[in-house]
Protein backbone atom coordinates (compact mmCIF):
# COMPACT_ATOMS: atom_id res chain seq x y z
CA UNK A 1 0.00 0.00 0.00
CA UNK A 2 1.13 3.71 -0.73
CA UNK A 3 -0.65 7.08 -0.28
CA UNK A 4 1.72 8.52 -3.06
CA UNK A 5 -0.02 11.12 -5.32
CA UNK A 6 1.75 12.39 -8.41
CA UNK A 7 1.40 15.69 -8.30
CA UNK A 8 -0.21 18.54 -5.83
CA UNK A 9 -3.27 19.35 -8.43
CA UNK A 10 -4.23 15.54 -7.91
CA UNK A 11 -3.39 15.34 -3.86
CA UNK A 12 -5.75 18.54 -4.12
CA UNK A 13 -8.74 16.74 -6.11
CA UNK A 14 -8.49 14.07 -4.47
CA UNK A 15 -9.23 15.88 -0.96
CA UNK A 16 -12.31 17.12 -2.04
CA UNK A 17 -11.62 20.59 -1.97
CA UNK A 18 -14.41 23.03 -2.62
CA UNK A 19 -14.65 26.76 -2.61
CA UNK A 20 -15.11 27.79 1.06
CA UNK A 21 -13.22 25.82 2.53
CA UNK A 22 -10.13 26.48 4.92
CA UNK A 23 -6.81 25.26 4.19
CA UNK A 24 -3.84 25.20 7.11
CA UNK A 25 0.39 25.39 6.69
CA UNK A 26 2.87 25.48 9.43
CA UNK A 27 5.81 27.89 8.70
CA UNK A 28 8.49 26.18 9.94
CA UNK A 29 10.11 26.48 6.45
CA UNK A 30 9.81 30.42 7.05
CA UNK A 31 10.97 32.71 4.24
CA UNK A 32 12.17 29.76 2.38
CA UNK A 33 8.78 28.13 1.94
CA UNK A 34 7.55 27.23 -1.54
CA UNK A 35 4.96 24.88 -0.61
CA UNK A 36 2.11 27.53 0.44
CA UNK A 37 2.90 29.46 -2.84
CA UNK A 38 3.14 25.80 -4.77
CA UNK A 39 -0.77 24.78 -3.44
CA UNK A 40 -2.32 27.89 -4.08
CA UNK A 41 -1.63 28.35 -7.34
CA UNK A 42 -2.58 25.03 -8.19
CA UNK A 43 -6.12 25.54 -6.59
CA UNK A 44 -6.16 28.83 -8.78
CA UNK A 45 -5.75 26.74 -11.52
CA UNK A 46 -8.60 24.26 -10.03
CA UNK A 47 -11.22 27.31 -10.40
CA UNK A 48 -11.60 27.01 -6.56
CA UNK A 49 -12.65 30.15 -4.91
CA UNK A 50 -13.43 31.69 -1.46
CA UNK A 51 -10.75 29.76 0.43
CA UNK A 52 -9.79 30.73 3.95
CA UNK A 53 -5.88 30.15 5.07
CA UNK A 54 -4.89 29.27 8.50
CA UNK A 55 -1.46 29.48 8.39
CA UNK A 56 1.19 29.33 11.73
CA UNK A 57 2.59 32.64 10.47
CA UNK A 58 2.96 34.44 6.68
CA UNK A 59 6.23 35.79 5.82
CA UNK A 60 7.11 37.84 2.87
CA UNK A 61 8.01 34.89 0.87
CA UNK A 62 4.12 34.30 0.71
CA UNK A 63 3.57 37.91 -1.07
CA UNK A 64 2.15 36.05 -4.35
CA UNK A 65 -0.83 35.55 -1.94
CA UNK A 66 -1.53 38.93 -1.99
CA UNK A 67 -3.02 38.06 -6.10
CA UNK A 68 -4.88 35.21 -5.08
CA UNK A 69 -7.12 37.58 -2.70
CA UNK A 70 -7.23 39.98 -5.77
CA UNK A 71 -8.28 37.60 -8.21
CA UNK A 72 -10.76 36.15 -5.46
CA UNK A 73 -9.15 32.53 -4.74
CA UNK A 74 -8.26 33.36 -1.45
CA UNK A 75 -10.87 35.39 0.88
CA UNK A 76 -9.52 35.01 4.05
CA UNK A 77 -6.19 34.74 6.31
CA UNK A 78 -5.83 33.34 9.77
CA UNK A 79 -2.31 33.33 11.83
CA UNK A 80 -0.43 33.73 14.60
CA UNK A 81 2.14 35.80 12.51
CA UNK A 82 2.45 37.97 9.40
CA UNK A 83 5.24 39.77 7.89
CA UNK A 84 6.49 41.46 4.91
CA UNK A 85 4.49 42.43 2.15
CA UNK A 86 1.59 41.01 2.61
CA UNK A 87 1.04 42.50 6.13
CA UNK A 88 0.94 45.77 4.07
CA UNK A 89 -1.18 44.60 1.79
CA UNK A 90 -3.80 43.67 4.63
CA UNK A 91 -3.04 46.81 6.39
CA UNK A 92 -4.43 48.63 3.10
CA UNK A 93 -7.32 46.89 3.33
CA UNK A 94 -7.09 44.49 0.59
CA UNK A 95 -9.59 41.92 2.37
CA UNK A 96 -13.32 42.17 2.98
CA UNK A 97 -13.02 40.21 6.39
CA UNK A 98 -10.49 40.73 8.94
CA UNK A 99 -7.58 38.59 9.63
CA UNK A 100 -8.08 36.61 12.48
CA UNK A 101 -5.01 36.64 14.91
CA UNK A 102 -4.33 33.94 17.06
CA UNK A 103 -1.24 33.05 19.59
CA UNK A 104 0.92 29.72 19.32
CA UNK A 105 -0.80 28.62 21.87
CA UNK A 106 -4.50 29.69 20.89
CA UNK A 107 -3.85 28.44 17.34
CA UNK A 108 -3.86 24.76 18.37
CA UNK A 109 -6.29 25.39 21.09
CA UNK A 110 -8.86 26.49 18.62
CA UNK A 111 -7.96 23.61 16.03
CA UNK A 112 -8.77 20.99 18.65
CA UNK A 113 -11.47 22.36 20.08
CA UNK A 114 -13.20 23.05 17.11
CA UNK A 115 -13.54 26.27 16.91
CA UNK A 116 -11.68 26.58 14.23
CA UNK A 117 -12.12 23.63 11.49
CA UNK A 118 -9.43 22.56 8.94
CA UNK A 119 -10.99 21.22 5.68
CA UNK A 120 -7.56 20.44 4.06
CA UNK A 121 -4.10 20.53 6.23
CA UNK A 122 -0.81 20.76 3.60
CA UNK A 123 2.41 19.78 5.63
CA UNK A 124 5.57 20.30 3.94
CA UNK A 125 7.48 17.83 5.54
CA UNK A 126 11.64 18.02 5.13
CA UNK A 127 11.64 13.68 4.92
CA UNK A 128 8.66 11.33 4.60
CA UNK A 129 8.18 7.75 4.15
CA UNK A 130 5.45 6.91 1.59
CA UNK A 131 2.52 6.19 3.99
CA UNK A 132 2.91 10.25 5.32
CA UNK A 133 5.30 9.72 8.25
CA UNK A 134 7.19 12.26 8.66
CA UNK A 135 10.52 14.72 10.11
CA UNK A 136 11.79 17.90 9.85
CA UNK A 137 15.29 16.66 11.60
CA UNK A 138 16.60 15.14 8.16
CA UNK A 139 16.86 15.93 4.21
CA UNK A 140 18.38 19.27 2.19
CA UNK A 141 15.35 21.38 3.20
CA UNK A 142 15.49 20.14 6.89
CA UNK A 143 13.90 22.71 9.61
CA UNK A 144 14.10 21.17 12.76
CA UNK A 145 11.25 20.69 14.82
CA UNK A 146 7.62 20.69 13.46
CA UNK A 147 6.09 21.77 16.31
CA UNK A 148 3.29 24.26 14.75
CA UNK A 149 2.28 21.27 12.16
CA UNK A 150 1.07 19.24 15.02
CA UNK A 151 -2.55 19.95 15.80
CA UNK A 152 -3.30 20.75 11.64
CA UNK A 153 -2.41 17.26 11.05
CA UNK A 154 -4.30 15.47 14.03
CA UNK A 155 -7.53 17.48 13.59
CA UNK A 156 -8.27 18.42 9.83
CA UNK A 157 -10.56 16.63 7.95
CA UNK A 158 -7.98 15.60 5.02
CA UNK A 159 -4.30 16.17 5.47
CA UNK A 160 -1.84 15.70 2.69
CA UNK A 161 2.30 15.74 3.49
CA UNK A 162 4.34 17.30 1.01
CA UNK A 163 7.87 16.39 0.81
CA UNK A 164 10.89 16.81 -0.85
CA UNK A 165 13.23 13.68 0.55
CA UNK A 166 11.43 10.53 0.22
CA UNK A 167 12.78 7.46 1.79
CA UNK A 168 11.51 4.15 2.42
CA UNK A 169 9.69 2.64 4.75
CA UNK A 170 9.02 3.10 7.71
CA UNK A 171 11.10 6.18 8.83
CA UNK A 172 12.04 5.51 12.39
CA UNK A 173 12.51 8.78 13.87
CA UNK A 174 9.27 11.04 12.82
CA UNK A 175 7.49 13.38 14.52
CA UNK A 176 3.72 12.96 12.86
CA UNK A 177 2.86 9.87 12.08
CA UNK A 178 0.90 8.14 9.63
CA UNK A 179 -2.15 7.67 11.22
CA UNK A 180 -3.26 11.24 10.45
CA UNK A 181 -2.47 11.25 6.87
CA UNK A 182 -4.41 10.99 3.57
CA UNK A 183 -1.66 11.39 0.76
CA UNK A 184 2.02 11.85 0.27
CA UNK A 185 3.14 13.98 -2.65
CA UNK A 186 6.74 14.10 -3.71
CA UNK A 187 7.91 17.28 -5.22
CA UNK A 188 11.07 18.83 -6.68
CA UNK A 189 11.96 21.15 -3.74
CA UNK A 190 9.63 22.44 -0.49
CA UNK A 191 11.77 25.04 0.18
CA UNK A 192 15.42 27.47 0.14
CA UNK A 193 17.43 26.17 2.89
CA UNK A 194 18.91 29.96 2.92
CA UNK A 195 15.71 31.12 3.81
CA UNK A 196 14.54 28.42 6.18
CA UNK A 197 17.02 28.21 9.03
CA UNK A 198 19.95 30.67 9.25
CA UNK A 199 23.49 29.57 9.07
CA UNK A 200 24.16 30.64 12.42
CA UNK A 201 22.30 33.54 14.63
CA UNK A 202 24.31 36.48 16.03
CA UNK A 203 24.31 38.17 19.04
CA UNK A 204 24.53 41.87 18.57
CA UNK A 205 27.53 44.04 18.19
CA UNK A 206 25.98 46.83 18.93
CA UNK A 207 26.78 48.92 22.06
CA UNK A 208 22.96 49.92 22.99
CA UNK A 209 21.94 46.20 22.45
CA UNK A 210 24.82 44.79 24.57
CA UNK A 211 23.53 47.16 27.68
CA UNK A 212 20.48 46.31 27.31
CA UNK A 213 21.40 42.55 27.44
CA UNK A 214 23.56 43.15 30.41
CA UNK A 215 21.05 44.87 32.66
CA UNK A 216 18.37 42.03 31.91
CA UNK A 217 20.94 39.36 32.39
CA UNK A 218 21.74 41.46 35.70
CA UNK A 219 17.88 41.58 36.59
CA UNK A 220 17.22 37.93 36.27
CA UNK A 221 20.38 37.44 38.31
CA UNK A 222 18.62 39.44 41.35
CA UNK A 223 15.07 38.28 40.40
CA UNK A 224 15.32 35.87 43.40
CA UNK A 225 14.46 33.32 40.37
CA UNK A 226 17.52 32.04 39.51
CA UNK A 227 18.19 29.15 41.05
CA UNK A 228 18.44 25.78 40.46
CA UNK A 229 15.53 24.30 38.36
CA UNK A 230 15.39 27.68 36.68
CA UNK A 231 13.54 27.79 33.23
CA UNK A 232 14.40 30.54 30.95
CA UNK A 233 13.05 31.49 27.06
CA UNK A 234 14.33 33.95 24.93
CA UNK A 235 13.83 35.25 21.42
CA UNK A 236 16.31 35.03 18.29
CA UNK A 237 16.73 38.62 18.65
CA UNK A 238 20.06 39.71 19.15
CA UNK A 239 20.17 41.50 22.05
CA UNK A 240 18.14 39.05 23.52
CA UNK A 241 20.66 36.53 22.30
CA UNK A 242 22.98 38.40 23.81
CA UNK A 243 21.30 38.49 27.40
CA UNK A 244 21.16 34.60 27.13
CA UNK A 245 25.13 34.60 26.48
CA UNK A 246 25.71 36.64 29.68
CA UNK A 247 22.94 34.64 31.48
CA UNK A 248 24.82 31.65 30.84
CA UNK A 249 28.31 33.16 31.85
CA UNK A 250 26.50 33.82 35.44
CA UNK A 251 24.98 30.27 35.60
CA UNK A 252 28.41 28.77 34.79
CA UNK A 253 29.91 30.88 37.45
CA UNK A 254 27.31 30.49 40.55
CA UNK A 255 27.01 26.72 39.75
CA UNK A 256 23.49 27.44 38.76
CA UNK A 257 21.82 24.31 37.21
CA UNK A 258 18.33 25.05 35.73
CA UNK A 259 15.89 22.41 34.53
CA UNK A 260 14.78 24.06 30.90
CA UNK A 261 15.15 26.56 28.19
CA UNK A 262 12.73 26.36 25.62
CA UNK A 263 11.51 28.29 22.39
CA UNK A 264 12.55 28.84 19.00
CA UNK A 265 15.86 27.58 20.17
CA UNK A 266 19.37 29.08 18.38
CA UNK A 267 22.83 28.08 18.85
CA UNK A 268 22.87 30.08 21.88
CA UNK A 269 20.31 27.71 24.07
CA UNK A 270 22.25 24.95 22.32
CA UNK A 271 25.54 25.88 24.45
CA UNK A 272 23.60 26.50 27.41
CA UNK A 273 22.20 22.89 27.38
CA UNK A 274 25.73 21.90 26.24
CA UNK A 275 26.92 23.89 29.38
CA UNK A 276 24.94 22.19 31.51
CA UNK A 277 22.74 25.35 32.43
CA UNK A 278 19.62 23.26 31.60
CA UNK A 279 19.04 19.87 31.03
CA UNK A 280 16.17 19.64 28.53
CA UNK A 281 15.69 22.40 25.76
CA UNK A 282 12.02 22.10 25.04
CA UNK A 283 11.87 22.74 21.20
CA UNK A 284 9.03 24.24 19.54
CA UNK A 285 10.86 25.38 16.46
CA UNK A 286 14.93 25.99 15.72
CA UNK A 287 16.22 28.88 14.43
CA UNK A 288 19.28 27.60 12.90
CA UNK A 289 21.60 25.22 12.17
CA UNK A 290 22.89 24.13 15.31
CA UNK A 291 19.49 23.31 16.45
CA UNK A 292 18.74 21.50 14.02
CA UNK A 293 22.16 19.29 14.63
CA UNK A 294 21.47 19.53 18.08
CA UNK A 295 17.44 18.33 17.99
CA UNK A 296 18.94 15.48 15.81
CA UNK A 297 21.45 14.13 18.41
CA UNK A 298 21.30 15.11 21.56
CA UNK A 299 18.29 13.03 23.42
CA UNK A 300 18.07 16.12 25.93
CA UNK A 301 16.81 18.28 23.29
CA UNK A 302 13.01 17.55 22.52
CA UNK A 303 10.68 18.78 20.01
CA UNK A 304 7.01 19.74 21.63
CA UNK A 305 4.15 20.31 19.51
CA UNK A 306 2.47 24.20 19.47
CA UNK A 307 -0.04 22.92 22.26
CA UNK A 308 2.50 21.21 24.54
CA UNK A 309 4.10 24.58 24.45
CA UNK A 310 1.84 27.08 25.11
CA UNK A 311 -2.05 25.97 24.99
CA UNK A 312 -4.09 27.38 27.23
CA UNK A 313 -6.55 24.21 27.13
CA UNK A 314 -4.34 21.52 27.52
CA UNK A 315 -4.39 20.10 30.92
CA UNK A 316 -0.87 21.38 31.63
CA UNK A 317 1.43 23.33 28.92
CA UNK A 318 5.49 23.88 29.36
CA UNK A 319 4.89 27.83 29.55
CA UNK A 320 2.78 27.23 33.11
CA UNK A 321 6.63 26.33 34.61
CA UNK A 322 8.24 28.90 32.77
CA UNK A 323 10.36 31.09 35.43
CA UNK A 324 11.47 34.31 32.86
CA UNK A 325 10.44 34.73 29.56
CA UNK A 326 12.73 37.82 27.45
CA UNK A 327 9.96 39.18 24.48
CA UNK A 328 10.50 42.32 22.68
CA UNK A 329 7.89 45.01 21.80
CA UNK A 330 7.32 47.83 18.95
CA UNK A 331 5.35 49.72 21.83
CA UNK A 332 4.72 49.68 25.12
CA UNK A 333 2.31 51.76 26.86
CA UNK A 334 2.08 53.27 30.44
CA UNK A 335 0.20 50.02 31.74
CA UNK A 336 2.62 47.72 30.36
CA UNK A 337 0.61 46.62 27.20
CA UNK A 338 3.05 45.40 24.45
CA UNK A 339 2.32 45.83 20.74
CA UNK A 340 3.94 43.65 18.51
CA UNK A 341 1.43 43.11 16.03
CA UNK A 342 2.15 46.92 13.94
CA UNK A 343 5.02 48.99 13.47
CA UNK A 344 4.37 52.78 14.88
CA UNK A 345 2.51 53.44 12.01
CA UNK A 346 0.08 50.93 12.40
CA UNK A 347 1.21 48.47 10.02
CA UNK A 348 1.12 44.80 10.62
CA UNK A 349 4.57 43.22 10.87
CA UNK A 350 4.46 40.65 13.21
CA UNK A 351 1.74 39.01 15.62
CA UNK A 352 1.47 37.34 19.28
CA UNK A 353 3.65 34.28 18.06
CA UNK A 354 4.27 33.00 22.42
CA UNK A 355 4.05 36.48 23.09
CA UNK A 356 1.06 36.76 24.99
CA UNK A 357 1.56 32.60 25.75
CA UNK A 358 4.77 32.83 27.46
CA UNK A 359 3.92 36.41 29.70
CA UNK A 360 0.65 34.38 31.22
CA UNK A 361 2.66 31.56 32.13
CA UNK A 362 5.84 32.93 32.72
CA UNK A 363 6.85 33.94 36.61
CA UNK A 364 8.16 37.13 35.08
CA UNK A 365 7.98 38.45 31.19
CA UNK A 366 10.36 41.31 30.33
CA UNK A 367 10.42 43.02 27.58
CA UNK A 368 13.55 44.34 26.38
CA UNK A 369 13.61 47.04 23.67
CA UNK A 370 15.95 50.01 22.97
CA UNK A 371 14.05 53.47 24.36
CA UNK A 372 13.94 55.06 20.86
CA UNK A 373 14.29 53.42 17.23
CA UNK A 374 14.39 56.06 14.17
CA UNK A 375 13.10 59.06 16.25
CA UNK A 376 10.03 56.81 17.35
CA UNK A 377 9.75 56.93 20.85
CA UNK A 378 9.26 52.91 22.84
CA UNK A 379 7.40 54.09 25.44
CA UNK A 380 3.19 55.46 24.31
CA UNK A 381 0.51 56.53 26.33
CA UNK A 382 -1.52 53.66 24.52
CA UNK A 383 0.04 51.28 22.67
CA UNK A 384 -1.93 50.78 18.67
CA UNK A 385 -2.76 47.25 18.95
CA UNK A 386 -2.56 45.48 22.62
CA UNK A 387 -1.12 41.65 21.67
CA UNK A 388 -0.07 41.31 25.41
CA UNK A 389 -1.74 42.73 28.17
CA UNK A 390 0.08 44.58 30.96
CA UNK A 391 -1.18 42.92 33.78
CA UNK A 392 1.17 39.56 32.45
CA UNK A 393 4.06 42.01 31.76
CA UNK A 394 6.04 42.19 34.72
CA UNK A 395 9.25 44.05 33.59
CA UNK A 396 11.11 46.57 30.99
CA UNK A 397 14.58 46.75 30.11
CA UNK A 398 15.82 49.74 28.03
CA UNK A 399 19.35 51.15 27.96
CA UNK A 400 18.29 54.27 29.86
CA UNK A 401 16.29 52.74 32.80
CA UNK A 402 14.25 49.70 33.93
CA UNK A 403 10.54 50.19 34.63
CA UNK A 404 8.95 47.54 36.81
CA UNK A 405 4.78 47.01 36.92
CA UNK A 406 3.31 48.52 39.95
CA UNK A 407 1.73 45.53 40.18
CA UNK A 408 5.43 43.55 41.13
CA UNK A 409 6.17 45.12 44.07
CA UNK A 410 8.42 42.48 45.63
CA UNK A 411 10.14 42.38 42.15
CA UNK A 412 11.34 46.06 42.70
CA UNK A 413 12.55 44.97 45.78
CA UNK A 414 14.92 42.32 44.59
CA UNK A 415 16.01 44.94 42.48
CA UNK A 416 16.31 47.51 44.75
CA UNK A 417 20.09 48.55 45.97
CA UNK A 418 21.40 46.36 42.93
CA UNK A 419 22.49 49.50 41.24
CA UNK A 420 20.37 49.07 38.32
CA UNK A 421 18.80 52.08 36.85
CA UNK A 422 14.99 51.43 38.05
CA UNK A 423 12.82 54.43 37.15
CA UNK A 424 8.97 54.97 36.63
CA UNK A 425 7.56 54.21 33.31
CA UNK A 426 6.36 57.92 33.14
CA UNK A 427 9.90 58.92 33.44
CA UNK A 428 11.55 56.93 30.97
CA UNK A 429 8.39 58.05 28.55
CA UNK A 430 9.26 61.76 29.47
CA UNK A 431 13.44 60.61 28.76
CA UNK A 432 12.13 59.16 25.15
CA UNK A 433 10.26 62.44 24.41
CA UNK A 434 13.21 64.28 25.38
CA UNK A 435 14.91 63.08 22.75
CA UNK A 436 12.73 62.61 19.83
CA UNK A 437 9.99 65.34 20.65
CA UNK A 438 5.94 64.39 21.02
CA UNK A 439 5.30 62.31 17.88
CA UNK A 440 1.94 63.55 15.91
CA UNK A 441 -0.87 60.86 16.40
CA UNK A 442 -1.17 58.63 13.43
CA UNK A 443 -4.50 58.72 11.46
CA UNK A 444 -6.34 55.55 10.71
CA UNK A 445 -8.92 54.44 8.25
CA UNK A 446 -12.48 52.64 9.75
CA UNK A 447 -12.38 49.80 8.18
CA UNK A 448 -11.33 46.86 11.03
CA UNK A 449 -8.55 44.85 8.73
CA UNK A 450 -7.69 42.18 11.38
CA UNK A 451 -9.02 40.83 15.11
CA UNK A 452 -6.72 40.42 17.54
CA UNK A 453 -7.81 36.91 19.51
CA UNK A 454 -6.21 36.28 22.98
CA UNK A 455 -4.92 33.11 24.48
CA UNK A 456 -7.97 32.30 26.46
CA UNK A 457 -10.16 32.81 22.88
CA UNK A 458 -11.42 36.86 23.68
CA UNK A 459 -11.25 39.32 21.36
CA UNK A 460 -7.85 42.10 22.75
CA UNK A 461 -7.77 44.10 19.94
CA UNK A 462 -8.67 45.30 16.32
CA UNK A 463 -6.17 46.46 13.89
CA UNK A 464 -7.57 49.55 11.95
CA UNK A 465 -6.41 50.01 8.08
CA UNK A 466 -4.03 52.54 7.53
CA UNK A 467 -4.26 55.26 5.15
CA UNK B 1 24.07 82.67 1.46
CA UNK B 2 23.88 82.06 -2.14
CA UNK B 3 23.75 78.27 -2.63
CA UNK B 4 25.95 77.51 -5.87
CA UNK B 5 26.85 73.96 -6.45
CA UNK B 6 25.47 70.92 -5.72
CA UNK B 7 26.43 69.48 -1.96
CA UNK B 8 26.01 66.46 -0.11
CA UNK B 9 25.75 65.33 3.98
CA UNK B 10 24.35 62.63 6.23
CA UNK B 11 23.94 58.53 4.88
CA UNK B 12 21.19 56.32 4.33
CA UNK B 13 21.47 54.78 7.85
CA UNK B 14 18.72 54.30 10.36
CA UNK B 15 18.20 57.25 12.57
CA UNK B 16 20.25 59.28 10.23
CA UNK B 17 19.44 61.70 7.31
CA UNK B 18 20.43 62.16 3.87
CA UNK B 19 20.63 65.77 2.68
CA UNK B 20 21.71 66.85 -1.04
CA UNK B 21 20.97 70.55 -2.13
CA UNK B 22 21.62 72.60 -5.33
CA UNK B 23 21.04 76.00 -7.02
CA UNK B 24 17.61 77.20 -7.22
CA UNK B 25 15.38 80.00 -7.91
CA UNK B 26 12.85 80.25 -4.83
CA UNK B 27 13.40 77.68 -1.31
CA UNK B 28 12.22 73.71 -2.24
CA UNK B 29 11.78 71.43 0.31
CA UNK B 30 11.65 67.62 -0.79
CA UNK B 31 10.74 65.66 1.97
CA UNK B 32 10.60 62.00 2.49
CA UNK B 33 10.90 60.22 5.86
CA UNK B 34 9.79 57.09 7.78
CA UNK B 35 8.45 58.94 10.48
CA UNK B 36 6.44 61.55 8.14
CA UNK B 37 3.24 60.97 9.70
CA UNK B 38 4.89 61.77 12.99
CA UNK B 39 6.94 64.44 12.55
CA UNK B 40 7.06 65.69 8.89
CA UNK B 41 5.84 69.03 10.01
CA UNK B 42 8.60 69.01 12.96
CA UNK B 43 11.19 68.27 10.19
CA UNK B 44 10.00 70.72 8.03
CA UNK B 45 10.30 74.07 10.46
CA UNK B 46 13.26 72.96 11.63
CA UNK B 47 14.72 72.73 7.74
CA UNK B 48 13.38 76.46 7.38
CA UNK B 49 15.30 77.62 10.54
CA UNK B 50 18.40 76.32 9.42
CA UNK B 51 17.63 77.72 6.19
CA UNK B 52 16.93 80.95 7.46
CA UNK B 53 19.80 81.54 10.01
CA UNK B 54 22.67 81.05 7.16
CA UNK B 55 19.59 83.41 5.02
CA UNK B 56 19.48 81.13 1.88
CA UNK B 57 16.18 82.22 0.23
CA UNK B 58 17.36 79.49 -3.08
CA UNK B 59 18.09 76.48 -2.72
CA UNK B 60 16.29 73.28 -3.59
CA UNK B 61 16.84 70.70 -1.11
CA UNK B 62 16.32 66.52 -0.92
CA UNK B 63 15.92 65.05 2.61
CA UNK B 64 15.57 61.23 2.85
CA UNK B 65 15.47 61.10 6.29
CA UNK B 66 15.84 57.70 8.26
CA UNK B 67 14.51 58.80 11.60
CA UNK B 68 17.08 61.35 12.73
CA UNK B 69 16.58 63.49 15.57
CA UNK B 70 15.79 66.92 15.10
CA UNK B 71 19.86 67.72 16.08
CA UNK B 72 21.16 65.36 13.49
CA UNK B 73 18.30 66.91 11.34
CA UNK B 74 20.03 70.91 11.96
CA UNK B 75 24.18 69.54 11.46
CA UNK B 76 23.41 67.61 8.58
CA UNK B 77 21.42 70.55 6.58
CA UNK B 78 24.03 72.77 7.66
CA UNK B 79 27.07 70.83 6.90
CA UNK B 80 25.52 70.42 3.46
CA UNK B 81 24.57 73.95 2.84
CA UNK B 82 28.40 74.51 4.20
CA UNK B 83 29.91 72.24 1.86
CA UNK B 84 29.13 74.07 -1.29
CA UNK B 85 30.51 77.18 -0.01
CA UNK B 86 34.30 76.38 -0.52
CA UNK B 87 33.20 74.56 -4.55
Amino acid sequence: MSKLINSINEAIKQSGLKSGMTISFHHHLRNGDFVMNAVVDEIAKLGIKDITINASSFFDAHAPIIEHIKNGVVSGLECSYMSGRIGVAVSSGILDKPVIFRSHGGRPADIISGKSHIDVAFVAAPTADKMGNCSGKYGPSACGALGYAFADAMHADHVVVITDNLVPYPLSDFSINETYIDAVVKVDKIGDPAGIVSGTTKITRDPVGLVMADYAAQTIKHSGLLKDGFSFQTGAGGASLAAANYLKDIMLAEKIKGSYGMGGITKYMVDMLVAGCFHTLIDVQCFDLDAVNSLRTNPGHREVTASHYASPIAKSAAVDNLDVVILGATEIDLDFNVNVHTDSSGVIMGGSGGHNDTAAGSKIAMIIAPLVRARLPLISDKVLCVTTPGKTVDILVTQRGIAVNPNRPELLANLKGTGLPIMDMRDLQKLALGITGTPKPITRGKKVVAEVIYRDGTKIDEIMQVI
Amino acid sequence: MEIKAKSFAGTLESSDVFVEVSPNSGRKINLESVVLAQFGDDITRVVNEVLDSFKVDNIAITLKDRGALECTIRARVETAIRRQEGK
